[in-house]
């Protein structure tokens, strides 16, 4: 095993120690300590990997994981795995340090979080390294699973139990969806490896599932990148603890679509429908999320509104970038290289610029108790750090210069005044819709960093409405969002350190086929008069415009009709399938345990007789059977004696004993066969039950015989003579076929291969050693099941004693 | 008034003794003789159980302070670690090894994974079996 499944895993095994680091340590000295030092060491291992990857080559790694149904944990570092590597593992180093100081070790459940956190941030590195498109798949779902429990940490509050449920519902939905596409996927290239895939990819173009593929993937993607209309699960996401908020729901999970997306973009581009899909849902989505956000007043709405908007312009460029694949090598292919190029590029920046952000938001929420805007204001002259932090990151995201998101901004703007030229697809007439769009939607982004920037930190400061008194944040919390707001001017002046060793590395895999050309890679904050730098100016002068009149036209906003909005679809949607699904269950969850047992024997009978039916089961062979003994006969007459005594007689106890009398003449029969080790479990089992309905029978009401009508007794007697007859036929038939391999072979050699000489040892611990411990887990937790039950119910009845 | 039981706890009391010295000869010898885990950790549940009949069950629990719910998760901790334990020998999953080593005492013995795998099993079956049967007993 290399040391790298090492790394990888490295979350999951610390987050074993984690309870225990809780437990005993945390009250000296912060959990989050020494949680910091796992994506710390993840990062600086992932650092030796850069020289590698920058020089084009990729590493692979196999772990064999059910080699028999070829699932392998095969992983693979190209420099898409190695980009986002990094951004999880440095990101949450920085959120990690935050939390420590964000989190108090007093109150909370620290080592719920970290554990979750730590699930994540495993599962997250997992899904962008590995190769294996089923593990990608369970790793996707396990970054929903946790993002879940981490927006319910605050479980005792409803708005976070509501927001957990409805990321678990869309996300995993999509995720299904995604199931479903890769399955079809699989069936096209024939391979479960995602390279293997893109290598047939032009196998995979002309064939019958090519479009619902693309579909259900493109829901799993934009699902998990909230783009529209699934975009509703992230502004209930807030709910959960802003490092949670800056970390998952900024800077990482949100970003697992974009990368499916960029991951598959070699398969799919060129099509017309993936790039209408791709870059048509991001521009509205970018659309939509920046005119949206300008209305919140709560500031971490305003910055899930702002991100949703942000994944919409990656995921555009992303589809721009796929009509390289269209043009190939050449001209045009490496003009919309560039494109996605610009993807990568600002895919980097929003998380630093985003998670600096959401960080200074964090600080506002702690320090002054609220993040409502209305509340807020003056905060400049008392937090005067977190102000400057909170400046770079908005000018940043509102796309001036001297910051990251100008350079990626131009670029943006470029791409699509590019598009609008390209002339394929339906272009020709629709092509100049996406500037258009791109430039109000930078409109609204600049209104909203201004609302954002200014409306917190300028104005008149009133401490009367505020519940704490407030102070600058403590110097452990700046660190973080101040690293970050170092990387975003950096990044403005040296961008092309970034782009050589990360962002080119990046591109190779999303666009393989495109040979790199550097020049058109080379980033630059000046590139003369040209249209990009006109439509920035236009954006700051009407996004000053809009921002002086912000007051009379965001009124306009509550003229919306509410039943219109996506959030009211959901919920009545949400109740509407609960109502369905409880109407359905209310007509056969009757509560009575007859009727269960018809149920189970009817679907028992129905179900194997068709079969049978259809196999041709009904083969009887009777040539190899041993005569029947004396014995033998004693013994069935006496089971069925019990059996008629447990039918006929009037009190219960007579029919728990009768019925412990079948048992024990079985357990005879398996005496009389040889076999006594059954024999044995038989006997034992047989006396622990007798006793156990002993126990239950203190609870039963009396035995009545006489209850229902003749029609009821009568179809009952129907239902357990096919039961009967059933499991006859099947015992009888099993005999005469030879379906599979006999097992004799082991039975022979028990000796040699398990040092058993008992067999039925050696099956149970040996041979079919998965099945028994997972029967005796099965066991262990119905005996709890059991405990919980009786404790509930019999708490319930002592506390309704008590309020009579 | 108090049931009078002196016969059947006289009784008990010399016939726990020889169940569970069976169970534990019923779970050593399940290698090669019948026996083994499951019918080992069935028979001590019965016996404990037959403890709990004649005894009344804050007496019982004063003198086996074992939590029995603990004890069957114990169990499967332990099965699954046997499992890990191949893994961590490069084989697969649940792979059991055996061997012959010469003891004192014992003389040539056979030492095998499967047996710590059948102790899992024994106490998964023993804290299940006597933890249901208390929670139904204790219902009143």
């Amino acid at each position: 095993m290399h040391s790298f499944y090492i790394i990888l895993f490295l979350p999951f095994l610390f987050a074993f120690i984690v309870p225990f680091l809780f437990k005993y340590i945390n009250k000296r000295i912060h959990t989050g300590w020494f949680v910091l030092f796992v994506p710390l060491t993840i990062f600086l291992f992932l650092l030796q990997y850069i020289p590698i990857v920058a020089k084009g080559e990729t590493i692979e790694y196999n772990l064999p994981w059910i080699p028999s149904l070829n699932i392998n944990i095969s992983t693979y570092i190209d420099g898409l795995g190695l980009l986002f590597g990094l951004l999880i593992s440095g990101v949450g180093t920085l959120v990690i340090l935050y939390s420590i100081y964000y989190l108090s070790k007093i109150r909370e459940e620290l080592h719920k979080f970290y554990i979750y956190l730590l699930m994540f941030m495993g599962a997250m590195l997992g899904l962008v390294f590995s190769d294996h498109i089923f593990i990608l798949y369970g790793f996707w779902e396990l970054t929903s699973i946790s993002s879940f429990l981490l927006i319910g940490y605050w479980y005792e509050r409803k708005s976070s139990r509501y927001g957990a449920l409805k990321s678990l519902l869309i996300t995993v939905f999509g995720g299904l969806a995604m199931l479903a596409g890769f399955i079809m996927l699989i069936l096209m290239a024939d391979t479960y490896s995602i390279r293997e895939m893109i290598g047939n990819a032009a196998f995979i173009t002309n064939h019958d599932l090519f479009i619902p593929a693309l579909i259900l993937i493109l829901i799993g993607a934009f699902t998990k990148s909230a783009q529209f209309p699934f975009s509703i699960w992230l502004p209930d996401a807030m709910e959960a603890p802003t490092p949670v908020s800056a970390y998952l729901h900024s800077a990482t999970m949100v970003k697992a679509g974009i990368y499916l997306v960029a991951r598959l973009t070699p398969i799919f581009g060129g099509s017309s429908i993936w790039f209408w899909l791709v870059a048509g849902i991001g521009i509205i989505t970018l659309l939509y999320g920046s005119f949206t956000a300008v209305r919140q007043t709560d500031l971490k709405a305003l910055l899930a509104f702002s991100t949703i908007s942000q994944l919409g312009l990656i995921m555009s460029l992303l589809g721009i970038g796929s009509l390289a694949v269209y043009f190939g090598p050449g001209e045009s292919g490496a003009l919309y290289t560039v494109a996605t190029f610009a993807a990568l590029f600002h895919l980097f920046n929003h998380s630093t610029f985003k998670g600096s952000l959401f960080m200074v938001v964090g600080i506002v929420d702690h320090e002054t108790g609220t993040r409502d805007i209305r509340r807020l204001g003056g905060l400049m002259h008392v937090m005067p750090v977190t102000f400057t932090i909170a400046v770079v990151g908005g000018f940043s995201m509102a796309g001036l210069p001297p910051f990251n998101g100008f350079l990626s901004k131009e670029m943006f703007f470029a791409s699509v005044n590019d598009v609008a030229s390209a002339g394929i697809f339906g272009l020709e007439k629709l092509g100049m819709l996406f500037p258009i769009i791109a430039w109000i939607a930078s409109v609204f982004t600049f209104v909203y960093c201004m609302i954002l920037i200014f409306k917190t930190f300028t104005g008149k400061f009133r401490p009367e409405k505020l519940t704490k008194k407030v102070h600058e944040a403590p110097i452990g919390m700046l660190v973080s969002p101040l690293i970050l707001g170092t990387i975003v001017v950096l990044v403005f002046f040296l961008p092309n350190v970034l782009g050589e060793y990360i962002l080119i590395p990046a591109l190779i895999p999303v666009l393989p086929m495109i040979p790199i050309h550097r020049d058109d890679l080379y980033i630059t904050a000046w590139h003369g008069l040209n249209p990009e730098l006109w439509m920035t100016i236009g954006v700051v002068v009407f996004g000053i415009l809009l921002y002086k009149i912000v007051k009379g036209w965001i009124k306009l906003f509550n003229h919306y009709p509410q039943w219109l909005t996506l959030n009211h679809f959901y919920n009545r949607g949400l109740a509407g399938t609960e109502q369905f699904s409880k109407n359905i269950t209310n007509t056969y969850m009757t509560g009575s345990f007859r009727h269960y047992l018809k149920y189970i024997f009817v679907f028992f009978v129905l179900v194997l007789m068709i079969s049978f039916l259809f196999l041709y089961g009904f083969q009887f062979n009777f040539s190899n059977h041993a005569p029947i003994g004396i014995f033998d006969m004693a013994v069935v007459i006496g089971v069925v004696a019990a059996a008629f005594v447990v039918l006929f007689t009037s009190h219960r106890i007579t029919a728990i004993v009768a019925l412990g009398a079948v048992g024990y003449f079985i357990s005879l029969f398996f005496v009389l066969f040889q076999a006594p080790d059954l024999g044995l479990t038989q006997f034992v089992v047989e006396t622990v039950t007798t006793v156990l309905f002993l126990l239950c029978f203190y609870h039963l009401p009396k035995l009545r015989k006489n209850i229902g009508k003749i029609s009821l007794k009568l179809s009952n007697l129907i239902i357990s003579l096919a039961m009967g007859a059933t499991v006859t036929i099947l015992a009888l038939a099993a005999f005469g076929h030879k379906v599979f391999e006999p097992i004799t072979y082991f039975f022979e050699n028990a000796y040699e291969l398990a040092g058993a000489k008992n067999i039925v040892n050696a099956i149970l611990v040996d041979f079919r050693g998965f099945d028994t411990m997972l029967e005796i887990s099965v066991l262990t937790i119905a005996g709890l099941g059991v405990y919980i039950l009786i404790r509930q119910s019999s708490k319930r009845r002592e506390q309704s004693n008590e309020t009579e | 008034m108090k049931p009078n039981d002196v016969i059947l706890q006289s009784v008990t009391k010399v016939a726990v003794v020889i169940i569970f010295t069976f169970s534990i000869y019923l779970f050593m010898n399940g290698h090669h003789n019948p026996g083994g885990g499951f019918i080992g950790g069935l028979s001590t549940a019965a016996a404990v159980v037959l403890l709990y009949l004649a005894f009344d069950i804050e007496k019982v629990r004063e003198n086996i302070r074992i939590d029995f719910k603990k004890l069957a998760a114990l169990g499967v901790l332990i099965a699954v670690c046997t499992g890990l334990g191949g893994v961590l020998f490069g084989e697969e999953f649940l792979t059991q090894a055996f061997g012959y080593k010469e003891l004192p005492i014992f003389g040539k013995t056979e030492l095998t994974s499967a047996l710590i795998f059948d102790t899992g099993v024994a106490l998964a079956v023993i804290g299940t079996a006597v933890n249901i049967i208390l929670s139904i007993s204790e219902d009143r």
